[in-house]
């Protein structure tokens, strides 16, 4: 009988005897998240289960990420599946409003530069010695679109998908600590104080329902593997736009994208398991995540620069940081610059046709990613 | 292939496509709207 207790009372300690230094570690990179995401309000959607989910999957012996356990469940249904980020982007684009971008499509290019930073962070993962599709997973941190990042990184390197998807949320929260300091390098005192005429040119509601469905056969017939991507916000924003199925939409952009937002983010911080994490690896991956985000601004107002010489300096540069994908906010912070340096300077509505821009650049810079590398043989 | 060779075909490529198919979206952009232009008259946007 008391050898019975006794066994029956070490079962109780068996956690402790087997926590480990590295799972307290991880347990306090958990806590870390969540605190970023309740006190700071960090994306606090994604990084809340992200943390948790690093807290539950780092409990010795819980099996959460084992055959058969829940979260493992999660993450071979919904992530390797690729059907949660695809289902997040229905109701992105239910979300979406692309009437800024409809009202002045000449801004559209400033989308595309602000993607760029994910192909010059590919060169340097590679310089550092990571594989191929592990540099193409890193770069895909410069999309600044997390569902893009979590697709990408979980098909061609789900090792690296914890790590991808909390430099990918984490800097989207910062981009207005990450992007003024390179914008106010880059441009001069004239260039900030450019006044933008407003463009107004009210946009049809046929011209707004077809968009999502040109748009979608003309990106996939270029790079027809983002299908998906594109797809996916294109039907989204086709509900929204067309008016016709309330319920589709407001379910798309509520219940579905909560709940599949919940299991996601339980699923990728249960990708973080002390002993895949805690890796060099792991701080080259964030490191090389900022300097995504810094490229794509860098190169974003590079390219407004050029827009600014090409117009007779009727572009104010700064509107090419909006050129990345972190919408509204990188908008918000082109304002804020603009006014920093011009009263008069009204900003906004530019800055939101380029970020909207950004929002379809960084999925069609992932499709044509894909489709290249598919091209080449790689996938 | 090398790693170079693969990844400066990507960064090219990428860069170039990425470039390429956000101009023709802005020609399909003006395109659509020179066919079915504003007119003041007709319903707002679809709400919610």
């Amino acid at each position: 009988m008391d050898a019975a207790i006794a066994s029956g009372l070490q079962g109780l300690l068996l956690g402790f005897s087997h926590f480990e230094i590295g799972q307290a570690l991880m347990i306090l990179i958990g806590s870390l998240l969540l605190y970023l995401g309740i006190a700071k309000g960090f994306e606090p959607l994604l990084l809340l289960p992200i943390g948790f989910g690093a807290i539950l999957v780092n409990i010795p012996l819980a099996g959460l990420m084992e055959e058969g356990g829940v979260l493992r469940f999660f993450y071979d249904t919904g992530v390797l599946t690729e059907i949660f980020p695809i289902l997040i982007f229905v109701g992105i684009g239910a979300m979406t409003d692309f009437q800024p971008l409809l009202e002045n499509p000449k801004i559209i290019m400033l989308g595309a530069a602000g993607q760029f930073g994910i192909f010059l962070t590919l060169l340097l993962a590679l310089a550092l010695g990571f594989d191929k599709l592990e540099a193409v997973a890193i770069g895909i941190i410069g999309a600044c679109d997390g569902p893009t990042a979590i697709y990408v990184s979980s098909k061609f390197a789900p090792h690296l998908l914890g790590a991808v998807s909390v430099a990918a949320y984490s800097y989207m929260s910062l981009v207005p600590l990450i992007q003024p300091p390179i914008m106010r390098l880059l441009t001069t005192e004239k260039e900030k104080k450019i006044v933008m005429g407003a463009v107004k040119q009210p946009v049809s509601k046929t011209t707004k329902i077809l968009f999502p469905v040109v748009v979608t056969v003309t990106a996939s017939l270029v790079a027809p593997l983002g299908t998906p991507l594109i797809g996916m916000v294109m039907l989204g924003n086709l509900m929204k736009e067309s008016g016709a199925v309330e319920r589709l939409k407001h379910a798309s952009e509520n219940e579905i994208t909560n709940i599949v937002t919940l299991l996601l983010g339980l699923s990728i911080g249960a990708t973080m398991q002390a002993d895949k994490f805690l890796r060099v690896e792991t701080l080259l991956v964030l490191g090389l995540g900022l300097i995504a985000i810094g490229l794509d601004t860098a190169v974003g107002v590079l390219f407004g620069k050029l827009m600014c010489l090409l117009t007779g300096g009727k572009i104010n540069p700064l509107i090419g940081a909006a050129g990345i994908s972190a919408f509204p906010m990188s908008a918000r912070v082109v304002q804020a610059e603009g006014q920093r340096y011009n009263k008069k300077s009204y900003l906004l509505m530019p800055a939101m046709s380029a970020n909207a821009a950004g929002q379809i650049g960084s999925i069609i810079a992932a499709a044509v990613m894909l489709s290249v590398l598919k091209g080449m043989g790689i996938v | 292939m090398d790693t170079w060779t693969f990844g400066w075909t990507v960064a090219i490529i990428g860069m170039g496509g990425t470039m390429f198919v956000l101009w023709l979206l802005s020609l399909v952009i003006l395109l659509l709207k020179k066919i079915f232009p504003y007119k003041a008259a007709e319903p707002g946007p679809a709400k919610g």
